[in-house]
């Protein structure tokens, strides 16, 4: 019994609903008024910037093995010199041009296959559901670094297999979330007017289901983006990813651990990773706040 | 006056992003013990501002100004200490959903006795024989059973009494009801309304019904305030300003009722939609909407005026003085018998 | 009873024997699924491993092999190489059920031997780490619920944001440099000091062993080494617990009923521990419980910095050495402890959560 006017043709208010569908929330995040976000933003794009011009930048070759080895900070190497007597600012500086498009590739590929797969699972349901379902609980029953140790190990250590081993290991949380949003989202009102204005199936699912899927899944690998990078240097750091003489980071780390009196070679790199994770965390927790729609409103009062 | 709460130029600002907003503003009221008075208005309009204000609950950042004086003393400016002691105690709420008032883990028997304790200091096997007789007197079957029971096995009606027998544990006197009824089924809204009825007679309780359903008032309460925009636009006994409304908005809200006798005539709606925080137009805040808006409507604030022994006004124009009475409305047993041939037996 | 009571439906009845019989059947149910999920987890160990693209025998006896056809063959029949893959799977099934995991190819002794020796040194870590962990993170966690926004809460988001973000193994050589190799603070290495004998054997924790036979000093010295892996292996799952007890708390505290029970009068310190936390320990619990698997691999990462003779070293040596039935058998194992920590939990829901128990 409220006053407001609803037009008495449209009682179900599916205009409403529709029109609800077309205004879009942005999925572009808007971070100035984060200061955590910028920060973020900030360090990965120095980091980017690095990543590409490493060439032009860093003071030497990465792979020269022409300095006194194990040699402590100075004026000539910045972080020293390691076991083979390179440089490590450099090699700390080339480490970027592994990690971060890797990463990246990484990412997208778990986001894609589980989306596709967590998409048909929930589109269709029944035994293609069933099947695929209990393949990604199988996938998560084992903690990420064990399954992606045994998958590397078995195809070889090399930083291909590891990024495909950590790929093997993250699609499932893709694939768990996006089931559940097209599961909720196929009995929305939006999607109900949808069909009953006449949408077929799979318009339906591209047109209306997924950009208010997108929002989420973004949100998720934004945050995943982190988890990555620990793991594929995890990997790396046990010797099943990068194989000397690239200069990955966490195999860096390794040889720090070979040679802990001198705290340089593996307090760097791994002071890289540090950043750039938390980096991507930062604008993970941020953008998760921003369109979480809870959090959101809480914020806005 | 010797009225149990006093209200006077209650304002309260809270904070957005364009800075602070009244959500409530300058709003004056008392109800005594034993009566049951109605505040009515939509959502947007500060009631449930009003309501927070007394416990002072209000969100953080709210500014409140004027005067709360509960039997005597002024609420605002106490400590949180001495409101803690206060809340539940001496004013006690319903809120509006039963399904998220009451809490979905804890025990009913725990979540009806621990204010009791902290209030009253009774023991704990007294204090769930208390409990159980609350459950009897707001018509919970098998009350011992009910004590060991959780939110979640009962239905929205009975999680409503249930809610209501938890506002009166600690035996407070003045209750309020912020939309007691709205979220349950029109066959249950009845009894709810019957139960807080007979609980305000039967325990000298004043009680404060929250809502924007005029039907609903119409039933409980023996005085109205309507509210619009945080600001009072009408206030008086509920039977007078059903029957003959002298505020456009009360009028709208009437008119927008479905009544018996109508025929089946289309619902006339108010056009327009109340403004958000922030947005209240200058001047007369209904004017856009408002069927009789004078130029003089956009830029002088309307006061409450004393239009007759107990009846305020906020319309200077007074454009529906000598309108007949309202289209829709419905009887209410507090109704001072027919004032004209509208009002039915 | 009056008739307003007509109209609404009775209080269903819950039988107190009734109650029992759900909660075992819930459990039965459980173990149903473990048991299931046991068998895929076979089964992609299995799969994955015979994924080697090269030949295990050759990966094994190294040089050997190249030169020395009869003993690949004895390897390969030895193993069951020779036979289909199938054949092999359900030979491997029967004898798992045999007690028999196979013959580890690095120690040359019986897997099982293996793990019962590896297994209680990350158990122990484990526990600690997980214990400590969720002390520290729950608590830390409704501390910046309670502080919403204002500094200890920005400071505590900041930090255990932080936690999350650090590579493990490098916060375990910058720990290791700085705690034991500069200060001297904790010991670097092993789980007891090269000149002790470890206490009477009762449960492979040193320091449940040791406390149990009343031998102090080893409790101590066990507890000392511990503490270094520990707060490492911890560091991450703080985190983890921090972020999610706050988000949790948050989410809760925004609900109509921890509103009504400050509008009681209750105390602060009830609302938010009765209203708020318990509600919240649900989502906790199974957080923390992922932790506990999580801490697991953690020490894949943590046990080799720190000589800890755990099953971390030994699953990675394995996964290095193409050990298969090493590489099967502690994938078993990590699914067993992964479905008995599922069962825990879901045990503790029915007893915080009333909702679960009847549904």
């Amino acid at each position: 019994m409220t006053v407001s006017a609803r037009a008495p043709l449209d009682p179900l208010g599916t205009a409403d609903a529709v029109t609800r569908r077309r205004r879009l929330r942005p999925v572009t995040p808007v971070p100035w008024r984060r200061p955590l976000a910028l920060t973020g933003l900030a360090v990965i794009g120095a980091w980017v910037v690095v990543a590409i011009f490493a060439p032009l930048i860093a003071p030497d070759n990465p792979l020269a093995q022409k300095f006194t080895i194990l040699a402590g900070p100075s004026a000539a190497n910045w972080f020293g010199t390691d076991e083979l007597g390179r440089d490590v600012f450099s090699r700390v500086l080339f480490g970027a041009r592994i990690t971060l498009p890797l990463a990246v590739i990484l990412i997208v590929s778990a986001m894609i296959i589980g989306a596709v797969l967590g998409g048909i699972a929930g589109f269709f349901g029944g035994w293609v559901d069933n099947v695929i379902m209990r393949l990604a609980d199988l996938v998560f029953a084992f903690p990420g670094i064990i399954l992606a140790l045994a998958i590397a190990a078995a195809l070889g250590p090399q930083l291909r297999n590891a990024v495909i081993a950590v790929v093997f290991v993250s699609w499932p949380s893709y694939a768990r979330l996006v089931r559940s949003l097209v599961l909720s989202a196929r009995s929305a009102q939006y999607v109900v007017a949808s069909r009953l204005l006449g949408s077929s199936g799979l318009r339906v699912l591209f047109v209306d289901i997924r950009p208010n899927a997108a929002g989420p899944v973004l949100v998720l690998a934004a945050l995943d983006i982190g988890n990555a990078v620990l793991l594929l240097s995890g990997l790396s750091f046990l010797g099943l990813g990068a194989q000397p003489p690239t200069a990955e980071w966490g195999a860096m780390v390794a040889e720090g651990a070979q040679n802990f009196n001198d705290w340089w070679v593996g307090l760097f790199p791994g002071l890289a990773i540090l950043t750039v994770v938390l980096a991507f965390n930062f604008i993970g927790d941020s953008l998760r706040d921003m369109l979480d729609p809870r959090t959101a409103r809480a914020m806005r009062v | 006056m010797g009225a149990l709460l006093q209200v006077d130029g209650l304002s309260v600002a809270l904070p957005t992003r364009s800075g602070y907003h009244k959500a409530v503003d300058d709003l004056s009221f008392a109800v005594d013990a034993g009566e049951v008075m109605g505040i009515a208005g939509e959502s947007g309009s500060g009631k449930t501002m009003t309501a927070l204000s007394l416990f002072g609950l209000l969100p953080n950042g709210a500014r409140v100004t004027g005067s709360i004086r509960l039997d005597g003393t002024e609420l605002l400016g106490l400590t949180s200490k001495q409101l803690r002691a206060i809340r539940g105690r001496q004013i006690a709420m319903v809120s509006q959903d039963p399904s998220t008032a009451l809490h979905p883990i804890l025990p009913i028997g725990t979540q009806l006795t621990e204010h009791m304790r902290y209030h009253l200091g009774v023991t704990k096997t007294e204090a769930m024989t208390r409990a159980a007789e609350l459950l009897r007197t707001v018509r919970i079957p098998d009350p011992e059973q009910a004590l060991r029971s959780y939110a979640g096995q009962f239905s929205g009606g009975m999680r409503q009494r249930i809610a209501i027998a938890v506002a009166l544990a600690a035996e407070p006197r003045l209750l309020v009801a912020d939309e007691p009824t709205t979220a349950l089924d029109v066959t249950v809204q009845a009894g709810i309304l019957r139960l807080l009825d007979r609980l305000c007679r039967e325990r000298g309780m004043a009680v404060i019904v929250i809502t924007h359903d005029l039907g609903v008032m119409s039933a409980v309460a023996r005085r109205l305030y309507v509210m619009y925009a945080g600001r009072l636009a009408e206030a008086g006994p509920t039977s007078e300003l059903i029957a003959r409304p002298r505020h456009p908005y009360t009028r709208g809200l009437l008119d927008a009722l479905p009544h018996p006798e109508a025929g089946g005539a289309p619902l006339v709606p108010i056009g327009g939609s109340p403004p958000s925080l922030g947005r209240v137009p200058a001047g007369c805040p209904f004017h856009p909407r408002c069927r009789y808006a004078q130029p003089s409507c956009a830029t002088d604030r309307p006061e409450p005026r004393l239009i007759a022994d107990t009846h305020l006004l906020a319309c200077p124009p007074d454009p529906l003085r000598a309108a007949p009475a309202a289209e829709g409305g419905q009887d209410s047993p507090a109704a001072d018998g027919g004032q004209d041939g509208r009002a039915a037996p | 009873m009056s008739s307003a009571s007509v109209t609404e439906p009775a209080v269903p009845r819950p039988r107190t024997g009734a109650r029992h019989r759900d909660l075992r059947r819930f459990l039965l149910q459980r173990l149903g699924t473990g048991v299931v999920l046991l068998i895929g987890i076979t089964l992609v160990a299995f799969v994955v491993t015979h994924l080697v693209p090269g030949d295990p025998a050759a990966a094994n006896l190294g040089q050997r092999a190249i030169g020395d056809p009869a003993a690949v063959a004895a390897f390969r029949h030895q193993y069951g190489l020779d036979r289909p893959l199938p054949v092999q799977y359900v030979v491997y099934l029967k004898n798992l059920l045999h007690g028999n995991l196979g013959i580890s190819e690095q120690s040359h002794r019986p897997v099982l031997t293996d793990l019962a020796e590896y297994i209680p040194a990350s158990i122990e870590l484990a526990l600690f780490a997980i214990v400590l962990s969720t002390v520290v993170g729950v608590g830390l966690g409704v501390i910046a619920a309670v502080f919403s926004n204002r500094w200890p809460d920005n400071v505590i988001r900041v930090v255990s944001l932080a936690g999350v973000s650090m590579p493990i193994f490098w916060v375990a050589l910058v720990a290791f440099y700085l705690l034991f190799f500069k200060l001297g603070w904790l010991p670097g290495g092993g789980r007891l000091d090269p000149t002790q004998n470890p206490p009477t054997h009762l449960t492979g924790l040193f320091t449940v062993d040791a406390a149990v036979h009343g031998q102090w000093a080893l409790f101590w010295s066990a507890l000392r080494h511990l503490v270094l892996p520990g707060l490492v292996l911890a560091i991450y799952t703080v985190g983890v617990l921090t972020r999610f007890t706050r988000a949790s708390m948050l989410e809760i505290m925004g609900n109509d009923y921890v509103r009504a029970a400050r509008l009681k009068g209750l105390p602060e310190r009830v609302v938010i521990l009765r209203h708020v936390l318990r509600p919240a320990l649900v989502s906790i619990i199974t957080v923390a419980g992922v932790a506990f698997g999580n801490l697991l691999s953690g020490t894949v990462l943590v046990e080799n910095i720190f000589s800890w003779p755990g099953i971390g070293q030994y699953a990675y040596h394995s996964a290095i050495n193409l050990d298969l039935p090493a590489i099967m058998g502690v994938s078993l194992f990590v699914a067993l402890v992964y479905i008995v920590v599922n069962l825990v939990v879901d045990l503790l829901y029915g007893v915080i959560d009333p909702r679960i128990r009847l549904s």
